[in-house]
């Protein structure tokens, strides 16, 4: 098992490493910083629903807190981003603490519901204060500034946008074979038996829940900084199934399954550029091909054909 | 006092509407335990094919039996490409199926027609009526009718019909009606056309009110999501109740209250009814067994 | 007195499920609840575990009162069960499973498992060492990285139990310990439920099987229709002909004189 976690973070490493070398122009290091800076979020989500057996379908809710906290923290209020994105991310685990706890004490499709309308009402604020979120036209977001140096080239998003996601991954990995981690797995697995060893699956799932909002928020900030861009769609509904179809196509469960489910998501649409007009088609496509015929996800799917002598 | 009943009106008008989409919700979680998130979808449907059937010189009401059709086709489609072949899988994969159909859908009627609002002429002009000093549009009576009908239909069929009844064995018990020799899967199948219809004639019956694009079909089905909770999962008459009451209150809020977080109120009043009251007002109570 | 449960009653509905039932356990005694089917025996267990709540009565362990508590905190006060349908953790190992069950021994430290410090490592050993311990008690110490799904029927039995002693429990409920296990498993089982007890674990038990029941119990207390019916030695409750009527109607058979 120790040999597996750390293969999966310096195989990754690597893949970030080498990729560029491949790329014959920036507009390919744009769409990889995208799949990064998905898959962040993924693993993030992956931690409540792969994990810990929960699910969120209001996700994009604390992506967009993200994503408006590196918008507005700056124009608002004179923050520097890298402050708004800790602020977010701060914001975005309150909130998720606070919520979460009347909310996971629900189960199956009620938790499913009320996690859709909190997403739902999130967006909706967002799209509705339109005088410090610019309304449903949204708003531009200032660069990154660190210690003097200008984040705005796409190498520059890349290599960031890359190192935050080898760091998430190797902190989501870091729980597997730990207490928590089997704690985890013991809620997934049999929530009573979890109770009856003294676990408190309350806690447990609220910190699940919190873990994921925080990745989300860290995500969103990023992804706001890089583009230079935030809208309130950002936060919605579409968003949010986009990111539960991420971590459910790629493999519930696997890390490596949330970059591939974010690269099969980002990846598809930025191919089929002329296609624009076919976007929701695709979705709605993948995500009903995958739900029904491939419902272990792809990875472990290509674990099992690649098993067989 | 005029006031208030013309919002209690229009209220009761949307709120109609949000009752057809919840029972839909309900006869088809009723004959399947899935929650269908494409039921909004089917108001869609009828709104926008009986738009674009009719513009290309179909009469209206020809072209309205067109939509349901195309509609019942849809839902059957549904039932049989994806949510058939997902038999054992979680409730939450189910609902995510039924996402992914209803974004899906979303695309076709994205490609198919446009992305522009259209409208339907009122069914009995534009004249409005003036009942107890209150101003109401002559369509909402037609919304108000068409779904006292549609309830009384579907009444009517489930307790009085067999084919109804074997409808409400399925939903009380898969094993037990499959034993006695329902065919579940007809039943299913026939859950998810008749949605699609009652969807469908809601979309047709609103259309001349609230216009209709590719995409309200979202929105749609999150509300008669909201109402169908408020009412009582599984329960019809829970979700007729729950929708003109859910209606009712939007409208009044919005008109008292705010009218820029209109929107947001079915969903407060959603997540308060998973918080305090999860079986609704209408709905039973269930335990887990260990 | 361990355990004490006082006039503990449920209903669902309009159904008595548990009907003022009591009973007490002491350190080191093993009661066995019998009773004819739907005679709530399961029911009792989740009202005592705290997996249902009782309508009335309590239950008090150690002389604290206890009612009402949910399972996380009765496992922090020494009370621990295993499941009539099987609840291990599938996809984890067999020795796993026990780890879980050392959870409340363990120092909990969120932040040094995100960030994989050295004292998790640590930890780790020590509390699969201590696992290992107890699979050694059950006979699963060889099978300690096998998958607990992969294991048998009577292996995953055998696991629910050591999960359970893991805790370090002072009151042990055995929910039909060995429904499914063949002659050689349930003698197995049945000297390792007279270990723990000797090891001074209080133990209740819902049991089928007579046999088991007759030759290990110090006291048995029979439920009939969620009621209490008796309440005695394995001797005494062989005799009584209330307890022969309830299983069997009026004519009772040699076979329960013989059990």
């Amino acid at each position: 098992m120790l040999n597996n976690r750390y293969a999966i973070v310096v195989a990754l490493a690597a893949i970030v490493a080498i990729l560029p070398l491949t790329f014959p122009s920036s507009y390919y290091l744009r769409v990889a910083s995208l799949v990064w800076v998905s898959a962040f979020a993924a693993i993030g989500l992956n931690v409540l629903m792969g994990k810990a057996g929960q699910v969120s379908l209001g996700h994009a809710a604390f992506f967009g807190i993200g994503a408006y906290s590196a918008a507005i923290g700056p124009a608002h209020f004179g923050l520097p981003s890298w402050a708004s994105l800790v602020t977010g991310g701060f914001i975005s685990g309150a909130l998720a603490y606070f919520v979460g706890r009347p909310i996971l004490r629900l189960k199956g499709h009620y938790l499913a519901i009320a996690t859709l309308g909190f997403g739902v009402l999130v967006a909706l604020v967002i799209t509705t204060e339109s005088r410090w979120t610019g309304g449903p036209d949204g708003m531009s977001v200032a660069k990154l500034t660190v210690f003097g140096w200008r984040a705005s080239s796409a190498t520059a998003w890349y290599w960031l946008s890359g190192a935050f996601l080898i760091a998430g991954a190797w902190i989501a990995l870091n729980l597997d074979d730990t207490p928590t981690g089997r704690s985890f797995l013991a809620l997934h697995d049999s929530e009573i038996a979890a109770r009856v060893v003294g676990i408190d699956v309350a806690g447990l799932k609220l910190r699940a829940f919190v873990i994921a909002a925080v990745y989300g928020s860290i995500a969103g900030s990023l992804l706001a900084m890089m583009n230079g861009f935030v809208s309130p769609d950002q936060a919605g509904f579409q968003h949010s199934v986009e990111l539960v179809t991420m971590v459910v196509l790629g493999g519930l469960g696997s890390i490596v399954g949330c970059v591939v489910g974010a690269a099969v998501l980002v990846v598809l649409p930025q191919l089929l550029t002329v296609f624009q007009e076919y976007e929701n088609l695709m979705l709605g496509f993948i995500i009903i091909v995958s739900m029904v015929f491939m419902r272990d996800g792809i990875v472990p799917m290509a674990r099992k054909l690649t098993v067989r002598p | 006092m005029s006031e208030f009943l013309q919002f209690s009106f229009s209220g009761l008008t949307v709120g109609a509407v949000y009752a057809l989409v919840a029972l839909g919700f309900t006869l088809i979680y009723n004959a399947s335990d899935v929650v269908n998130f494409a039921q909004g979808e089917f108001v869609m449907l009828g709104g926008m094919v009986t738009v674009f059937t009719s513009a290309a010189g179909v009469p209206l009401p020809v072209a309205a039996l067109v939509a349901i059709c195309v509609a019942v086709v849809v839902g059957l489609l549904l039932y049989w490409l994806a949510i058939a072949p997902a038999r054992g899988a979680s409730a939450v994969s189910v609902i995510i199926i039924t996402i992914g159909a209803s974004i899906f859908l979303k695309g076709a009627a994205q490609v198919a027609f446009d992305k522009q609002f259209h409208k339907l002429p009122s069914f009995s002009g534009d004249a409005p009526i003036d009942v107890l000093g209150a101003s109401i549009q002559s369509q909402s009576l037609w919304v108000l009718g068409g779904t006292a009908a549609a309830v009384l239909v579907l009444y009517v069929f489930l307790e009085k019909t067999l084919v109804g009844k074997a409808v409400l064995a399925t939903s009380s018990s898969r094993l037990a009606a499959r034993l006695v020799g329902i065919n579940t899967s007809t039943i299913m199948a026939l859950a998810f056309g008749g949605s699609a219809a009652i969807g469908a004639i809601a979309g047709i019956l609103v259309t001349p009110i609230t216009l209709t694009s590719y995409d309200v079909g979202t929105m749609m089905a999150l509300k008669g999501f909201a109402a169908a909770m408020l009412g009582g999962m599984g329960n019809p008459l829970g979700a007729v109740v729950g929708g003109l009451l859910l209606g009712l209150l939007e409208t009044l809020s919005a008109g008292y209250i705010s009218s820029t977080y209109k929107d947001g109120f079915a969903f407060v009043v959603m997540l308060v009814i998973l918080f305090a009251m999860p079986q609704g007002l209408l709905g039973r109570r269930t335990v887990d067994r260990v | 007195m361990i355990l004490a449960v006082k006039d503990v009653g449920i209903s669902f509905g309009a159904l008595k499920a548990i009907d003022g039932v009591s009973f007490s356990v002491n350190e080191g005694q093993i009661l066995s609840v019998i009773g004819p089917n739907g005679a709530g025996k399961t029911t009792l267990f989740n009202v005592i575990s705290g997996v249902y709540v009782a309508s009335r009565g309590g239950v008090e362990l150690s002389g604290a009162d206890v009612t009402g508590l949910a399972p996380e905190a009765l496992a922090a006060r020494g009370m621990s069960r295993t499941f009539q349908n099987l609840q291990i953790f599938q996809r984890m190992t067999v020795a796993e499973n026990v780890m879980v069950g050392r959870h409340l021994k363990e120092r909990r430290n969120f932040f040094a498992d995100l960030l994989r410090l050295p004292s998790v490592g640590r930890q780790n050993r020590e509390t699969r060492a201590a696992a290992v311990q107890f699979l050694d008690e059950v006979g699963l110490r060889d099978k300690a990285d096998v998958l607990a799904g992969d294991l048998s029927y009577g292996g995953c039995k055998r696991l629910e139990i050591a999960r359970a002693l893991a805790t370090e429990p002072r009151v042990l409920l055995l929910d039909e310990p060995a429904a499914g296990c063949n002659a050689v498993e349930t003698e197995e089982i049945d000297r390792l439920i007279c270990r723990v007890a000797q090891q001074g674990i209080a133990v209740v038990l819902v049991e089928h099987d007579m046999k088991l029941v007759m030759k290990i119990s110090h006291r048995i207390l029979v439920l009939d229709r969620g009621r209490f019916l008796a309440e005695g030695t394995p001797a005494e409750v062989r005799e009584n002909p209330a307890v022969h009527e309830a299983y069997l109607g009026k004519r009772s058979s040699p076979q329960v004189q013989h059990a």
